[in-house]
């Protein structure tokens, strides 16, 4: 499991503008599936995302029937403006036999400062394959965290341009910060999940001699 | 943002405008008027579930934040 928590410097309301403008990339096509008001006046939505599958070559080789098939991912999510907060639950509902990664965000006003949003940010990565299951749990825990990273400086950029403010990067800078710390974690993590697979392996095969 | 179902993208981006701003101007704002988009999302919904079925997505039976239940904030 991890957990990212950390306040964020804007209002409730950019918040939200924010959530349904934010750009995914890697996304193909995104659709409301479900929506509604309840009684208490919570909006209720789920969307239907379809992403590229990228998986590293490593995993082509070990998983050859799932390199044709983009990923399918649903987001279901909680709006409560009476209260200000925002819960959303997203996991992915193909590919699950190789790797389901889920994430719930919790997104309240800070009860200190009401100027500030906190985000708490828990995800669990499980794969049910035998062997190479903690191969895969490296590799995406990894690539969960450099997400984390992108989406987070990319969301803090947008909030500072939203707020009238001169971001304290250029957005060129930000990205390029944030692939190369994502580069170094997905290095290490590529390496980790090698070296792990291929004991896997050796370790397969010599159940079977 | 494309839709999964190809013919229905025009149809989303019409209800999106039309939620976007209900969602902006009214819901946040306590406002309850009722919701004036629900004849796009009628038409849109028609449009995309159906593509959906052809393209054998499986998002039938599965319960609202379902998953996220039985998930204590402490497991691993």
């Amino acid at each position: 499991m991890l957990r990212n928590q950390g306040p964020s410097t804007d209002r409730w309301g950019c918040l939200l503008g924010c959530w349904i403008q934010e750009a995914h990339k890697h996304v193909l096509t995104e659709d409301i599936v479900h929506r509604e008001v309840t009684a208490d006046q919570k909006l209720l939505s789920r969307r239907l995302l379809t992403k590229t599958n990228r998986m590293p070559r490593w995993a082509e080789r070990f998983f050859p029937a799932n390199v044709a098939h983009s990923v399918y991912i649903l987001e279901d999510s909680i709006v409560d403006p009476k209260n200000r907060t925002m819960t959303t639950y997203t996991w992915n509902i193909n590919h699950a036999r190789l790797m389901v990664v889920e994430e719930r965000c919790v997104y309240c006003v800070n009860p200190e400062n009401s100027n500030w949003t906190e985000v708490r940010r828990d995800a669990w990565v499980s794969s049910s394959l035998f062997g190479v299951s903690r191969a895969i749990q490296e590799f995406g825990l990894a690539r969960f965290k450099s997400n984390v990273t992108k989406s987070t400086k990319g969301f803090e950029y947008v909030l500072a341009k939203m707020q009238g403010e001169a971001p304290s990067k250029t957005l060129v800078e930000t990205a390029k910060e944030a692939t190369e710390k994502a580069k170094e974690t997905a290095l290490a993590a590529t390496e980790k999940a090698k070296d792990l697979a291929s004991k896997a392996a050796t370790k397969k095969k010599q159940q079977y001699v | 943002m494309n839709s999964v179902g190809e013919a229905c993208t025009e149809l989303k981006r019409e209800y999106d405008q039309c939620f976007n701003r209900w969602f902006a101007e009214k819901f946040l704002k306590g406002e309850n008027a009722g919701d004036p988009c629900v004849q796009l999302f009628k038409r849109y919904q028609l449009c995309v579930q159906k593509a959906i079925k052809e393209k054998d997505i499986p998002i039938e039976g599965l319960e609202f934040m379902g998953p996220s239940k039985g998930k204590a904030e402490n497991s691993s």
